[in-house]
């Protein structure tokens, strides 16, 4: 005897959350169902295989009929198709939208085109993870990404009101949709060691000082796109290591306020020169969209690869950027104490973020 | 009294996209009532629009209000090609045309397609005018309200409960007009909604003018049917009961009667009962039944089977009736007919399963009549002339409705009602409760079948003249409220059928039966011990596929066994439980091509009244074979096991001797029933003499044959639920009152084939009831989180769509308990209650809390019911009634609860807002692109209730009581990836209002009326 047509519509939408990571995981039905035989279920509840069965794919069924209106999670709350309790539907949406740390990383600061889309069977046999939740958090992203993209205000702000992420998972996907538009480099070698989490700290520094919208905040795409006027005024700070006897009053006052608080004097004043020229290149280059793509390139292999081979430690870098920056004002002949803070502050910030192993 | 009705469409959202070029829509809004259509303007390019239109008037006459219904029509503008339609909405404003209803329609209504389903939404404002008129000739029936709840709806209290009302139309089936052919889908589906929309109306209508003719102001228990005969029509049919209700306004607690025994008049039956119509013996059930094919009867070629017998055993003391008239029934019949014409509303039938105390005096026993049909090929002339007599009714022009009455099914139905008439008079029984009709349908064969509960009732509450029937007057004192009904209304010398009767183990006094079946729900001043438990009896029969009437008569030749296997095993199942009474007892024949299907639900419980079952004793046939004795003796050690098991499981745990029941939660009655003890010691000898002989009267089930094994077998498979689970078919759960309001209603469909199998009856019943089983079982597993929990008013029906397909439908509520909560806590104010129920009518003017002093002292009310149903402290009560309820200010869609029961744990019930009554039809033509059978008919139902919902909240409700699915006709054809599906599901929108909201309220019931509303009250 086979069941043709097995269902269960509760007036009350009824979701089990443990399917949903299932689904959301991208499981068959028959990989969730000997997903959950695993956990133990049956011994628990004394139900059969069949029972556990059909539940799952009510379940599914349900899942998929919902999708639809997850694509809009505006659409959920205001349908009235499921009655769904609000906190629930928090959950729905707020499980729709997360990611993996390991895809995330694989697809972070890529273009969100078909291209990448193609190539999702490979990060999911890279990453382990099925091909259906690549998809799903592939489309996810494109998704905020294509409505947020032309949006004016606040990057989080908008993400949040259009896609009713808590406060923590719209910065995250902010931070995604920054990078997807620079296409900041981050799948380097060089840069596996650095975490989502990272990332989206530093994308959080650069929304908030150096796009449009840190300055002007009534401006179209002023959180996505970089201020291209200030990239292009950071040339003038190449003045810092062009002109040698800056650059040498600049060192020696950053020698003298770190004598004896940094553990690594010799190696510093060594190579401050080195460094400081990393780090005003990088600025004046800033302009250019390639190099802005290899942003976090030129800051681990142009700063942290050399601190780290001289084994410097977080403390050091922090005394060190902090020196580095203030120094700076002191300079007479130094006229871009503004623009200088703007491009020092998150360069630090971005820097000690990821300084480490 | 004309009217104006008035509409305005404010805007719409989540339309689909209609043009793919710019992924926009350009839509618009026809609104029609009658002939007279309205449009919007077009709003162009958008998805949400926003038409902010004047208000829409029609000026209408109010027969016209009540029959239309107020038809939205979304369409895609298109300036080269027909406009695309969206979707529709149908809006019942019957709501609007009483005074206590939903004053106005006014939210978001699903735009609903029969194609696509739900396509985005609109929302609508719609008002009535009404003008007063004083024809006293008019057609219309405004202002009689209409309630699917089987009881007197919680804010009202009865002052009349006049009767039956039943009234059918019919009409041709447009999905089988010739111009189907060249309809579209979507067309036809459109016209059959929205003649099935008129039909309802206009029966509504019917049926309110025969109220008022009653003098009535309202219909309780309004039970509405579709019969899809196919190419025959279309039969939409209702019965309910007649009342005069009175909204309870300011007193806090109304005086329940008393002393009802006082009133009652000796009347004599207006008929001698005939003799020979209580011929019954279990043992040979089939004997007394006759099925009679009788082509003399003139009004239509039937084939019909009055098998009512219900093939009792004696012993359960369940009214069997008369299955054959062997004494000239056909004279009988007709002579009973001659008076149906003349005194059609002599009915004495009640369709209302709860009752106001003193209400049911006695309860006799089930009362059913089947009776086996064949359509009439009205297409075909032929048929009419093998006939021998004029089409019993014309058919419609589906536009119009002013044709003939529909005669013939008139008269199969009042045929059946003649016949649970003069079972319950064969009970000694003037009337019926619990009353229930329905049909199976399949080609041309209809099985029509009633069922119910014979009672006697107190008078008091029939106004006079009215019920006519007899009243048996059997006491001269008041029966104690919590034993009274059980005890036999029949005389137990001239019994209908040989039972076992004993004296009332409660009371002493009067007799009862050893075991009691019953339609209707268990009354509230029952004295049970232990819980309750869902009982299925589920059997098959296969059955020769045949034509017309040889197949009627084979149906007809079946029946009688299935009613004796269904009952057999309903008894064997409630003895293995180990109680002693059903209640809510519901069985359904289902008529397939090949078989016929029984199902019966009931819930069984321990009533203190009665005594205590005796075992099941396996007899075997050849007792000298030694192997065998010891087979038998291990079943029976099994089944003696199951029993002890249930009997822990439901905490039931008679006292030894009656006498000593210490910490009865009614200790009342008992001192009544020790009192009138006292006073007949004789009778007490013989009571002690009966309990013994009760005991040993064990049931004795031979298993001469594999069948019988089989029987025994099956007995055993049946699972308990889980731990933390118990089930019900009725409103309350004896044993478990103190219920949360964490409530989930639910429908759950299974379709299953029984291809591969070999069909004989034996793999047809294990495959049926392990359908049944696994669907109980899945939703235990689905309802886990829920624990401890009571699924409430189980809901089977079973269709046979096609060959070798099986559909079970549930619908239940599933309810969280409290299981830390003291039972005593919630027991208090029922006890209160019932104390007060018994007191004096001059105390009821002294409730301390009672607002003003109604005068109407001694109007039937059930404050018992409500406050053990509720859980609220009586003082409660009062409080909150005249608090306006304030609109929901969320922005968010306000929540709807629905349940099947006829309230919402935890919370009152505040206003009653109007009967819903939806009949929706989905059809797809893409089936496995939308997920298959499961995925279609889940989406279905998921929107069917969001269609319910969404009309509740716009008439400013927030629950549905009394939910029902009536009926589910799900067809596919996978072949051509195609399927239809047609729901029709009813209930009563109210305003429920949180018990802890009403708690809160301070104590003076002055300063709670004049309390201002704060938003936020309502329970969401």
């Amino acid at each position: 005897m086979t069941n043709d047509l097995d269902i269960f519509v509760g007036n009350t939408t009824l979701i089990d959350e443990e399917v949903y990571q299932l689904w959301l995981d991208g499981y068959s039905v028959s990989d969730a169902v000997s997903l959950r035989l695993r956990s133990g279920i049956l011994e628990q509840t004394g139900a059969t295989v069949d029972v556990l069965q059909s539940d799952t794919m009510d379940h599914y069924r349900t899942f998929h009929m919902l999708e639809r209106l997850l694509h809009t999670p505006s659409k959920l709350i205001h349908q009235l198709h499921f009655q769904i309790p609000p906190s629930r539907q928090a959950m729905l949406i707020e499980r729709y939208y997360a990611f993996d740390e390991a895809f995330v990383r694989e697809v972070l600061g890529k273009k969100l085109s078909k291209g990448t889309k193609k190539d999702l069977d490979d990060v999911s046999s890279k990453t382990g993870i099925t091909l259906k939740s690549c998809r799903r958090q592939f489309d996810n992203f494109k998704r905020v990404f294509k409505v947020v993209e032309e949006m004016r205000g606040s990057l989080v702000e908008n993400i949040q009101q259009h896609f009713l992420l808590s406060d923590r998972l719209a910065r995250d996907y902010a931070a995604i949709v920054f990078f997807a538009n620079s296409r900041f480099e981050t799948g380097k070698k060089k840069l596996q060691f650095l975490t989502f989490e990272d990332f989206a700290y530093c994308a959080e520094q650069m929304i908030q000082n150096w796009t449009l919208g840190a300055v002007d905040s009534n401006v179209d795409d002023m959180d996505v796109d970089l201020d291209k006027e200030f990239l292009q005024e950071l040339k003038e700070l190449k003045v810092l290591i062009a002109d040698k006897d800056l650059l040498d009053l600049h060192k020696s006052l950053v020698c003298t306020s770190l004598r004896g608080k940094i553990s690594v004097y010799n190696e510093m004043e060594a190579n401050f020169k080195n460094l400081s020229r990393a780090l005003v290149n990088m600025a004046s280059k800033l302009i250019h969209t390639k190099d802005v793509r290899d942003f976090f390139i030129d800051l681990v292999e142009k700063f942290i690869e050399p601190c780290k081979s001289d084994k410097w430690t977080l403390n050091d870098v922090r005394l060190f950027l902090t020196q580095y920056t203030t120094s700076a004002h002191t300079l007479d002949a130094f006229r871009h104490q503004a623009l200088w803070d703007r491009y020092m502050s998150t360069i630090k910030s971005c820097l000690l973020k990821m300084y480490h192993d | 009294m004309p009217g104006k009705l008035k509409v305005k469409i404010v805007a719409g959202r989540h339309l689909p996209v209609m043009d793919r070029a710019s992924d926009l829509t350009d839509a618009f809004v026809e609104v029609k009532f009658g002939n007279t259509t309205f449009k919007t303007d077009v709003y162009p390019k958008s998805l949400n629009p926003q038409w902010n239109s004047e208000w829409f008037k029609f000026e209408v006459d109010d027969e016209d209000l009540q029959d239309e219904p107020l038809q939205i029509t979304v369409l895609d503008h298109d300036t080269y090609s027909a406009n695309d339609a969206i979707g529709k909405v149908y809006i019942d404003i019957d709501p609007l045309l009483y005074s206590e209803a939903a004053t106005v329609i006014s939210g978001w209504f699903p735009i609903y397609d029969t194609i696509h389903g739900i396509r985005g939404e609109i929302n609508v404002v719609v008002k009535v005018d009404l003008f007063n008129d004083l024809n006293r000739f008019r057609q219309s029936s405004c202002g009689v309200k209409f309630f699917c709840t089987t009881s007197i709806p919680k804010c009202y209290r009865a002052v009349v409960i006049h009767g039956f009302v039943e009234e059918l139309v019919v009409n041709e089936d447009p999905e089988y007009q010739w111009i189907d052919r060249i309809r579209t889908p979507r067309a036809s589906n459109e016209a059959r909604q929205r003649l099935i929309s008129l039909m309802s109306g206009e029966l509504q209508r019917k049926i309110g003018l025969k109220v008022l003719e009653m003098r009535g102001n309202a219909v309780v228990g309004y039970l509405q049917c579709f019969d899809l005969e196919g190419e025959s029509g279309l039969v939409v049919r209702a019965i309910g009961t007649v009342c005069t209700l009175d909204k309870i306004s300011n007193t806090a607690f109304l005086p329940a009667c008393n002393s009802p025994s006082k009133e009652m008049k000796e009347i004599p039956f207006n008929e001698d009962p005939n003799p020979n119509t209580h011929s019954s013996g279990p043992s040979t059930p089939l004997k007394n039944q006759t099925y009679s094919f009788s082509p003399s009867k003139s009004y239509s070629r039937q084939s019909s089977s009055s098998d009512t017998d219900l093939s009792l055993t004696p012993k359960t003391g369940m009214g069997s009736g008369s299955a054959g008239k062997e004494g000239g029934p056909f004279k009988a019949l007709l002579r009973q007919q001659t008076q149906t014409a003349l005194e059609q509303r002599e009915f004495p039938f009640f369709t209302l399963t709860a009752f106001p105390p003193g209400f049911l005096v006695h309860v006799g026993g089930v009362v059913s009549a089947r009776s086996v049909k064949l359509l009439d090929r009205i297409h075909n002339p032929a048929f009419v002339g093998i006939m021998g007599n004029t089409r019993s009714y014309k058919l419609l022009d589906w536009n119009s409705f002013n044709s003939d009455e529909p005669e013939t099914r008139d008269a199969w139905w009042a045929e059946i009602r003649q016949e649970i008439k003069s079972h319950a008079k064969a009970l000694g029984c003037h009337a019926v409760v619990g009353y229930s009709e329905s049909t199976s349908i399949c080609e041309e064969v209809c099985i029509l079948s009633a069922s119910g509960t014979a009672a006697v009732l107190n008078p008091r509450f029939l106004q006079d003249g009215t019920m006519e029937g007899c009243l048996e007057q059997r006491l001269e004192e008041t029966s104690p409220p919590g034993c009274g009904f059980c005890h036999i209304p029949y005389d137990e010398l001239n019994m209908p059928f040989p039972a076992h009767l004993i004296y009332c183990y409660n009371c002493r006094k009067q007799k009862v039966p050893d075991v009691l079946f019953t339609t209707i729900d268990l009354p509230a001043e029952a004295m049970v011990i232990g819980k309750g438990c869902l009982i299925q009896a589920r059997l098959c029969r296969l059955k020769k596929k045949a034509q017309a009437e040889a197949n009627a008569t084979s149906i007809s030749n079946l029946l009688p066994f299935m009613e004796y296997e269904v009952h057999t095993q309903l008894m064997n199942k409630l003895k293995l439980k180990g109680m002693n009474a059903l209640f809510g007892l519901r069985i359904q024949i289902t008529v397939g091509e090949n078989m016929l299907m029984g199902l019966a639900s009931a819930t069984g419980v321990y009533l203190t009244a009665l005594p205590t079952p005796g075992g099941i004793q396996i007899a075997g046939k050849t007792p000298n074979d030694g192997a065998y004795e010891q087979h038998v003796s291990h079943m029976q050690k099994k089944i003696n096991d199951t029993i002890a098991k249930n009997k822990e499981l439901y905490e039931i745990n008679p006292p030894e001797i009656p006498e000593e029941i210490i910490g009865s939660p009614f200790p009342e009655p008992r001192q009544r029933s020790r009192l009138l003890r006292s006073q007949s010691e004789s009778s007490d000898e013989v009571m002690e003499l009966d309990l013994s002989h009760g005991k040993k009267d064990a049931f004795v089930l031979e298993i001469d044959d594999t069948d019988a094994m089989e029987d025994v077998h099956s007995l055993l498979t049946d699972v308990p639920p889980p731990p933390g689970f118990y089930s019900c078919n009725t409103e309350i759960m004896p044993g478990i009152n103190n219920w949360t309001s964490d409530i989930q209603m639910f429908t759950s469909v299974r379709v299953s084939r029984l291809s591969n199998i070999n069909l004989t009856n034996q793999t047809l019943n294990k495959n049926f009831n392990d359908l049944c089983e696994n669907l109980l079982k899945s939703l235990y597993f689905k309802l886990r989180s829920m624990i401890p929990c009571c699924l409430c008013h189980v809901n089977f029906t079973v269709a046979l769509p096609e060959d070798e397909v099986i559909q079970v439908t549930v619908t239940a509520v599933a309810i969280t308990f409290d299981k830390h909560q003291a039972l005593q806590t919630s027991r208090v104010p029922v006890e209160k209650t019932l104390q007060r129920a018994s007191t004096d009518n001059e105390e009821q003017l002294q409730f301390p809390l009672e607002l003003c002093s109604d005068p109407l002292v001694s109007q039937p009310f059930s404050p018992a019911k409500a406050a053990s149903l509720d859980k609220a402290s009586p003082l409660a009560e009062g409080h909150l009634r005249h608090r306006s309820v304030p609109s929901c200010t969320n922005s968010t869609v306000s929540v709807v609860k629905m349940t099947p029961l006829s309230f919402i744990p935890g919370a009152k019930i505040t206003k009653y807002l109007g009967i819903i009554n939806m009949f929706f039809i989905r059809e797809t033509t893409s089936l496995r692109e939308e997920g298959g059978v499961s995925g279609f008919l889940h989406a279905f139902i998921a929107e069917v209730f969001a269609m319910v919902r969404a009309h509740v909240a716009a008439l400013g409700g927030n629950a549905v009581v009394s939910y029902i699915m009536k009926q589910c006709v799900f067809m596919e054809n996978p072949n051509k990836n195609q399927a239809q599906c047609l729901i029709n599901v009813s209930g009563d929108a109210v305003i429920v209002v949180r018990e802890s909201e009403l708690e809160m309220v301070p104590v003076q019931p002055s300063t709670a009326v004049s309390q201002p509303a704060s938003a936020g009250d309502v329970t969401t």
